[in-house]
């Protein structure tokens, strides 16, 4: 599903844009608007043409097809140096021979800023990253945070339209990205500029974007806000690749008033609400949160509900994951919250009651 | 590990794996520990600089025959000073150095470059070809580059006047009268430059020249500042390599040198013919001297520099 939006603040138009190496499409066909000052994500497994695709809008790869319109301007021949956009490298790319200072401002000095302008700009970045302190430090005495701190600043001081970001978190300890994360999106809402992020990690582009472009293969498969992505993903691919799921094949086979009959492998008949009309093969998906274990069988008529036995108990701390083996396809994976120091514990082996609201449960169809 | 094996072993072999076994804990680096590494190391550095020693040791000897210690001097070298065809010798072997490491560091860092940066067909081939001065015997190319020069002098020595004449006159003025040799050398020596600049180059990462471009530099821009200051160790090092071949070629020098244009190596081996003297030894000196500096200089540049 490739929406495209009509808004005129659009500050990026990709339009029909295709990329090959040769037999090789890495994008393919994509169209996708970016609106002003918000915080995009590109997200997908790797390969799936993200990165070639930003690589693109900074101009270090030529379009097979299509065009990038970059705020209002067609950027299809503009070499990289003349775009209104900047990108913090995955390697950061920090330029080993020169100070904190000299990288930040390397890109002024280059443009020809007059000299009387780039000492307070460059502090002012600095600041804004908070690397004041470190201004002479060469680069290889920092650490790696410190070291993607000065590729943002070295990018934020050109003031760029669009600040593109490259898997900026992935060489950064759990920790560390977690910090960064937010930090990022407090400094995009302190600037006002338009970020675009490229990553394969599900949990950064939720927590961190606006509006994330979900892509697999080269292609878009679903752009929408993190928890429309999460609670209403338009395909398999997407349901699956966001967060953990169960899915399990099923059949249409009938309509039953605003909601459709669905005959699941192993549960039987289920009513499920629909917003679109469906027929045919399906299939049936519920997050695992969304799930209730019981050891007695649940009463309420409206809930979906199967026995099953204890196969596997993962434990996270926060949360556990319990695999339980129903007459539904494989397994089913129930997330339960450990509300309590001495939460229920289940063994492997017990018989339980998995259920769930109809209301919590999808039909896709790709 | 080793001793659980050992254990398998009868006693008697037992001891001589154990001592193995030891040997090997102590790492492939712990080479000082063993007296037959030592004593290796010492007959290595003794066959190296020993000679060496000895040339710079007998600089100072009080001898017209050079055999025998007689006494301490430096004599010699004022006789070196003021051996004037010696140190004609000399000052074109600098000169001719001098012009070679500049021209060879240039057209081998371009080389360096283009294999680096750019691909082309036959790439693979250019490579090789570029590289074949470096394992081709001396001698060919010495005789090969006789040839060329020959023939470029019989067909330019043919015109009796006009601007070919002319042009042909003007290689008889210092230094242009060592173009033949100075050509010579740069053709030897710039695939070196090449080699080492290029080895450099594979260390360096390209998203630095994406930043660059991304940040507003042009192409040259991106040259100057961020991929230049990385060659830089690289150009010194191809550099010193290109001035010490110059310097001390003596095979490819001897078929293209004229009786006018005689360097140092050269006219060294014409006196030793007559035997050695120390001012020959002197002079020897000096230009060991020369080239220590010219390292250690190298070697401070690169050491300055944070890569």
């Amino acid at each position: 599903m490739t929406s495209v939006s009509n808004h005129n603040d659009a500050v990026v138009s990709i339009r029909n844009v295709s990329k090959r190496f040769g037999d090789v499409t890495a994008v393919d066909n994509v169209s996708l608007d970016i609106q002003r000052n918000e915080f995009f994500a590109l997200l997908g497994p790797s390969g799936c043409g993200k990165t070639t695709l930003l690589r693109m809008l900074a101009g270090l790869e030529r379009l097979t097809a299509g065009e990038i319109v970059i705020d209002g301007e067609n950027m299809v021949a503009t070499p990289p140096n003349k775009r209104p956009v900047n990108m913090v490298f995955q390697s950061y790319a920090v330029f080993p021979h020169m100070s904190v200072e000299q990288n930040v401002a390397y890109g002024l000095k280059v443009g020809g800023t007059p000299s009387a302008e780039i000492g307070p700009r460059v502090t002012e970045a600095l600041e804004m990253v908070r690397m004041g302190p470190l201004r002479s430090r060469m680069p290889d005495q920092l650490s790696g945070g410190q070291r993607q701190r000065v590729a943002l600043a070295r990018a934020l001081v050109k003031r760029p339209k669009v600040l593109l970001l490259d898997e900026p978190l992935s060489a950064l300890d759990a920790k560390l990205r977690e910090q960064m994360q937010l930090e990022l999106t407090r400094l995009q809402e302190t600037v006002g500029i338009t970020f675009v992020i490229v990553t394969h990690d599900q949990d950064e582009a939720l927590s961190m974007a606006s509006r994330i472009a979900v892509m697999d293969h080269g292609r878009v498969c679903q752009i929408a806000s993190p928890q429309e992505l999460y609670e209403r993903p338009a395909t398999r691919f997407v349901a699956d690749f966001i967060g953990k799921v169960n899915l399990i094949d099923g059949e249409v086979i009938g309509l039953a008033g605003n909601a459709v009959l669905c005959q699941a492998e192993g549960l039987g008949e289920m009513a499920l609400p629909a917003e679109a009309p469906v027929s045919g093969r399906v299939a049936v998906a519920v997050r695992p949160e969304k799930l209730k274990l019981s050891a007695a069988e649940p009463t309420d008529p409206r809930l979906i509900k199967s026995p099953g036995r204890v196969r596997d108990v993962a434990y996270y701390g926060d949360t556990s994951n319990v695999f339980v083996e129903t007459p539904a396809a494989r397994e089913l994976s129930v997330n339960v919250q450990n509300e309590r120091r001495s939460p229920t514990v289940y063994r492997r082996g017990d018989q339980v009651w998995v259920s769930w609201s109809p209301e919590d449960t999808l039909i896709l169809t790709e | 590990m080793a001793t659980e094996a050992a254990q398998a072993l009868p006693p008697s072999r037992r001891l001589s794996l154990q001592r193995w076994a030891s040997a090997v804990e102590q790492g492939p680096l712990d080479y000082g520990s063993r007296i037959w590494l030592k004593v290796l190391i010492g007959a290595v550095f003794v066959m190296l600089y020993a000679p060496i020693l000895a040339l710079i040791a007998f600089s100072f000897n009080d001898s017209r025959r050079n055999v025998v210690w007689q006494g301490f001097t430096t004599k010699y070298y004022l006789v070196a000073w003021e051996n004037q065809a010696l140190i004609a010798a000399m000052a074109n072997s600098l000169t001719i150095a001098l012009l070679c490491t500049l021209f060879a560091t240039v057209i081998g860092a371009a080389t360096a470059l283009l294999l680096w940066r750019f691909r082309f067909p036959f790439k693979a081939a250019f490579e090789g070809f570029m590289a074949l001065p470096i394992v081709i015997p001396e001698i060919c190319m010495g005789v090969a580059l006789l040839v060329f020069f020959a023939r470029v002098g019989r067909f330019t020595s043919s015109f009796e006047s006009g601007p070919i004449a002319w042009w042909n006159s003007l290689f008889t003025l210092s230094p242009l009268n060592l173009s033949a040799i100075t050509i010579s050398h740069i053709a030897f020596s710039f695939p070196f430059v090449a080699v080492v600049v290029r080895a450099r180059m594979t260390g360096f990462n390209r998203e630095l020249d994406e930043a660059s471009r991304d940040l507003g530099a042009s192409e040259w821009q991106t040259f100057r500042h961020i991929i230049l200051p990385f060659m830089r160790p690289g150009l010194i090092a191809g550099a010193l390599l290109a001035f010490t071949l110059s310097l001390d070629d003596f095979v490819i020098t001897f078929f293209t040198s004229g009786p006018e244009t005689v360097t140092f190596p050269v006219k060294v081996y014409s006196l030793v013919r007559r035997g050695v003297s120390p001012d020959i030894n002197a002079a020897s000196t000096v230009l060991i001297v020369i080239t220590l500096v010219a390292t250690i200089i190298a070697m401070r540049l690169q050491r300055s520099e944070r890569t």
